[in-house]
């Protein structure tokens, strides 16, 4: 196993008190294996896949749970043998590739410091793998665009760059932050389709944080759907978008366009997430849940085993074995 | 008015205030030291004016705890014999008048300037901001400088001094304007922007009457941070120019007049005549910055950066 | 960027005749050449013989022209206490006022870069609360106050310093130096630390607000993302990204640097540009008062000219752009 997260909880120290972001969550996943982080914005997907490199912003903090990466545990780490993961065998790719180069910098130099940090390599190895994966991400004349700024290319190759930041240490696990949202939807699937063909051919794991179901149907081994910090429902990709149990996914399928019902309104699902500070009683989803009853409104549903091998969904009203 | 009273008592601004501590004593410090130099006249033990009362045979007597000091002076006297307890006072009362009428000043100057430049924008706008940007490399402290120095010339020093209350509030009105002027511009370009003033013009509306509603409580929180540090620097240029000699005279000292006065005496001792009035004048910078402080972080607009 | 050159430099010649035009018209208002040339003894009919001579019967703008011709060749007009060119008994005056400038700029950097560095990577650390507080009393103390203050404490109370003048100087022919001397040194240190008393705290504030500002951005979590190390991401990835707002701010803060010479210059006696604009206007020597107006303005405009060049060199997303 490569990654293994048990009972993760992530907490805000906020001046009205502490928040819980993420409510004891836990998933695995094996080596080469990718894995879709699904949910609305603000369900605190993002929060799970910072959360593992401890990159939570202040006043978020871990308050429980093991993360195990390779056997290691990450949580118990300190800041300097973290640094040797970050970057080296867990990489990043940030949502917004507009911010998320240094504007100052050239691609080159925010390219080799990554494995000029964590191994031994001199200026002229460096530049050459650099090279090497800014060719590999497909940027046209690598040589030329490696000493460049990045304001000097276009959101889409900056994304390419970003990218090849994560690639160029060949990590064990790349976890993608919306990747694609701030992109033009026509290079949108360019990107998926290069960020897919990579994992497949260096054998990477990678944790695809997106609020599109579509996009993850397509890219990933197994889903985990996430809504109000929890898991709400995991299984393999084809489980969950086919035998979908928990009423949430249910209700982020039919929001979907689909071809059979060409002109037909889209589904949504009426109401909305509710607010961390006010977290309603028993199920977090009951308030918009359409099969709901009492029991659902008293008691909190933990994740329960469906019909199928490992698929999982925190609803009474699972299909059970 | 009562409305208004009680929206403010439940306002965000006043629950903010009376949270923090360094907000209330220098807001108490300040108010003590405004009541105090506004209620000179009636306090303060001798009148630093009154020509006939002051007596040279009483000058450089050291403040009442040291071996010479006397009685009747709680601070000593200065180099002309009079009370520096009582010309404190009287310093400190020209002192923030001026200050506050000097941005009062700036801020109609500036925010009239801004207005125009936003309004009209093209030519007028940027002969105006790059005015704003000359005046600003020189720095206001410079450009007083040099307009004040340009006063006494014209005037003659006599003239001058006759005048200088009012000559100072205008100096220090003219060299400071251009930071208000550009918060105001930055305001009205914002509104400018809005969909509402588009809309308005397309169907042949004018948008002027709409927009200035919008402008003034948009531009409220920035003006009012960008006042609280202006008296602050009001305070200190006119004291930098008093204690150039191009502001007060002696016979009616401010707080950077009488440290000037006593500069001369300083050397030989007699440290007094300087040093009470710099203590009075840097607290009294020294709270109306934390209290600017205080206001920026709480309004925290956006203000106009370089 | 050539264009950028171009027209930041015709900008610059824009306000250079600005300034000279109001330096003009304070003369043209105030001045009186006549008497600078010859005194207050002679005859009206004299006077005015020579005033003709002058043309100073001629229009405004004719006046305007000629003393900018002059201005451009160097002649600043006669000053008539020093009986000597204007610009001559200034540029006599101008190092001791650089130098000046130049050690209360080190003073400035190397105090505020770590200092304003550190209180914003550490924001909790009780050092950084103590030099905030006293960032805060320091912007308070007028700089004439900081001035009187040491001289009180380090020459009157103490002697260890000298409280006026520049001591000994040593002439290197074109410029007379008291940075190569130890006397020279000694006579430096307090208007230097007074001069620096004001902008030392306000580039602490200024430092620490853009660099914590700064260290909020997605490319500084990115950096961290990428496990590299602490110093590598302050230093580079962050306060290189600091500077170029300070720079901005800096190239204003050198003019109230010079207002501030003025003050202190004043207080030390200190030969410098401030001393003589002060002795200027205490003599009425108008010819003197706008010469240094014009020599602080170029100084000026020259300085900022070059302070927006650097900028531009440092921000590679101007330089290709081309704009400011």
């Amino acid at each position: 196993m490569l990654l293994d997260v048990k009972n993760l909880e992530v907490t805000f120290a906020l001046r009205s008190g502490p928040v819980q972001a993420i409510r004891n969550i836990s998933f695995s996943l094996d080596r080469g294996e990718r894995l879709g982080l699904v949910g609305e914005s603000g369900a605190g997907k993002s929060v799970a896949g910072f959360s593992i490199l401890n990159l939570i912003s202040q006043p978020g903090f871990i308050s429980g749970g093991e993360i195990f990466f390779e056997g290691k545990n990450l949580i118990k780490m300190s800041e300097k043998e973290l640094n040797t993961i970050r970057g080296d065998r867990i990489s990043m790719i940030f949502q917004d590739p507009m911010m998320t180069l240094n504007p100052v910098l050239t691609l080159g130099t925010q390219m080799t410091e990554i494995v000029r940090t964590h191994h031994k390599l001199s200026k002229k190895e460096a530049r050459s793998l650099a090279i090497e994966t800014l060719r590999q991400v497909h940027i046209p004349t690598p040589e030329k665009r490696i000493d460049q700024y990045p304001h000097e290319l276009s959101g889409g190759m900056r994304q390419r760059v970003v990218i090849a930041c994560a690639l160029i240490s060949k990590p064990a696990l790349i976890i993608a932050d919306e990747p694609t949202t701030a992109l033009d939807v026509t290079i949108q699937a360019e990107i998926m389709d290069l960020l897919l063909e990579l994992c497949e051919s260096e054998n990477m794991g990678l944790i695809l944080i997106t609020h599109d179901l579509s996009v993850v149907a397509q890219m990933t081994d197994r889903i985990a759907v996430m809504y109000a910090g929890k898991i709400v429902e995991i299984g393999k990709t084809q489980q969950v978008i086919r035998e979908s149990q928990h009423p949430y996914t249910q209700g982020l399928l039919k929001a979907l366009p689909q071809k059979r019902f060409i002109g037909k309104r889209l589904n949504q699902i009426d109401g909305s997430m509710p607010s961390l500070l006010s977290m309603p009683t028993g199920c977090s989803f009951h308030p918009r849940c359409p099969i709901l009853d009492d029991r659902c409104r008293a008691e909190r549903p933990s994740l329960q085993d469906c019909r199928l091998e490992g698929h999982q969904a925190a609803c009474f009203k699972v299909e059970g074995k | 008015m009562k409305e208004a009273w009680l929206q403010f008592k439940s306002s965000f601004f006043l629950y903010s205030f009376l949270r923090d501590p360094v907000a209330i004593v220098s807001f108490l410090i300040f108010l003590v030291l405004v009541i105090l130099s506004f209620l000179a006249p009636a306090i303060a033990p001798h009148d630093p004016y009154d020509l006939a009362a002051i007596d040279i045979m009483d000058a450089e007597l050291p403040p009442v705890w040291m071996a010479e000091g006397e009685n009747r002076f709680l601070l000593g006297t200065d180099g002309q014999g009079r009370d520096l307890y009582s010309t404190i006072l009287y310093g400190m009362r020209t002192s923030i008048i001026i200050g506050i009428l000097a941005v009062l000043l700036q801020a109609f100057l500036g925010i009239c300037i801004g207005l125009i430049a936003g309004y009209f924008g093209g030519l007028v706008d940027n002969f105006l901001m790059r005015l704003a940007d000359i005046q600003l490399s020189f720095s206001t402290l410079l450009v007083a400088i040099i307009i004040g120095a340009l006063f006494q010339t014209a005037f003659g020093v006599e003239k001058y001094e006759d005048f200088s209350l009012i000559l100072l509030i205008i100096i220090i009105g003219i060299a400071e304007w251009p930071q208000y002027a550009r918060t105001m511009r930055a305001s009205v370009l914002a509104e400018r922007k809005k969909e509402y003033v588009e809309a308005a013009r397309v169907i042949g509306l004018k948008s002027g009457r709409i927009m200035w509603r919008h402008i003034f409580p948009n531009a409220l929180s920035p003006i009012l941070v960008i006042s609280t540090v202006q008296v602050a620097n009001a305070v200190m240029s006119e004291a930098a120019l008093s204690f150039l000699g191009l502001g007060m005279p002696i016979t009616k000292p401010s707080l950077g007049a009488l440290i000037n006065a006593g500069f001369e005496y300083f050397i030989s001792g007699i440290w007094w005549i300087t040093a009470f009035p710099g203590f009075v004048l840097v607290i009294l910078i020294f709270v109306i910055n934390l209290l600017g402080d205080w206001v920026r972080d709480v309004l925290n607009p956006k203000l106009y950066k370089h | 960027m050539f264009a950028f050159i171009i027209r930041r430099t015709i900008q610059a010649i824009l306000v250079m005749l600005i300034i000279s035009l109001i330096g003009f018209s304070i003369k043209h208002q105030f001045g009186d050449p006549v008497r600078d040339l010859l005194g207050v003894s002679v005859s009206e009919a004299e006077r005015e013989a020579l005033r003709k001579k002058l043309g100073l019967r001629d229009p405004f703008f004719t006046q305007y022209f000629r003393f900018l011709k002059n201005a451009v060749k160097g002649d600043l007009g006669f000053s008539f206490f020093y009986k000597k060119p204007a610009l001559e008994v200034i540029l006599k005056k101008t190092p001791a006022t650089i130098e000046l400038v130049f050690a209360s700029s080190l003073i400035i950097i190397l105090g505020s870069v770590p200092i304003g560095i550190f209180a914003a990577i550490r924001p909790q650390h009780w050092l950084t609360k103590v030099f905030m507080g006293l960032s805060l009393i320091g912007v308070s103390i007028p700089v004439f106050l900081t001035a009187i203050m040491l001289i009180y404490i380090f020459a009157v109370t103490l002697h260890w310093l000298p409280s006026y003048g520049r001591g000994d100087l040593l002439d290197l022919g074109f410029w007379q130096t008291g940075l190569l001397t130890l006397d020279g040194l000694s006579h430096l240190i307090m208007p230097a630390t007074a001069l620096s008393s004001i902008m030392l705290p306000l580039f602490i504030r200024l430092i620490r607000s853009e660099m914590m500002e700064v260290l909020q951005a997605e490319y500084i979590k990115f950096a961290w993302a990428k496990g590299l190390k602490r110093i590598r991401i302050w230093f580079v990835h962050a306060f290189k990204n600091t500077l170029l707002p300070v720079i901005t701010v800096g190239g204003v803060q050198l003019g109230i640097m010079i207002a501030f010479t003025i003050l202190t210059e004043t207080v030390f006696q200190w030969p410098g540009l401030g001393f003589l604009f002060l002795e200027a206007v205490q003599r009425a020597d108008t010819t003197l008062l706008v010469a240094y107006l014009i020599v602080v303005g170029a100084f000026f405009v020259i300085t900022n000219t070059v302070v927006d060049i650097i900028y531009v060199f440092i921000n590679p997303m101007v330089r290709i752009t081309g704009k400011a």
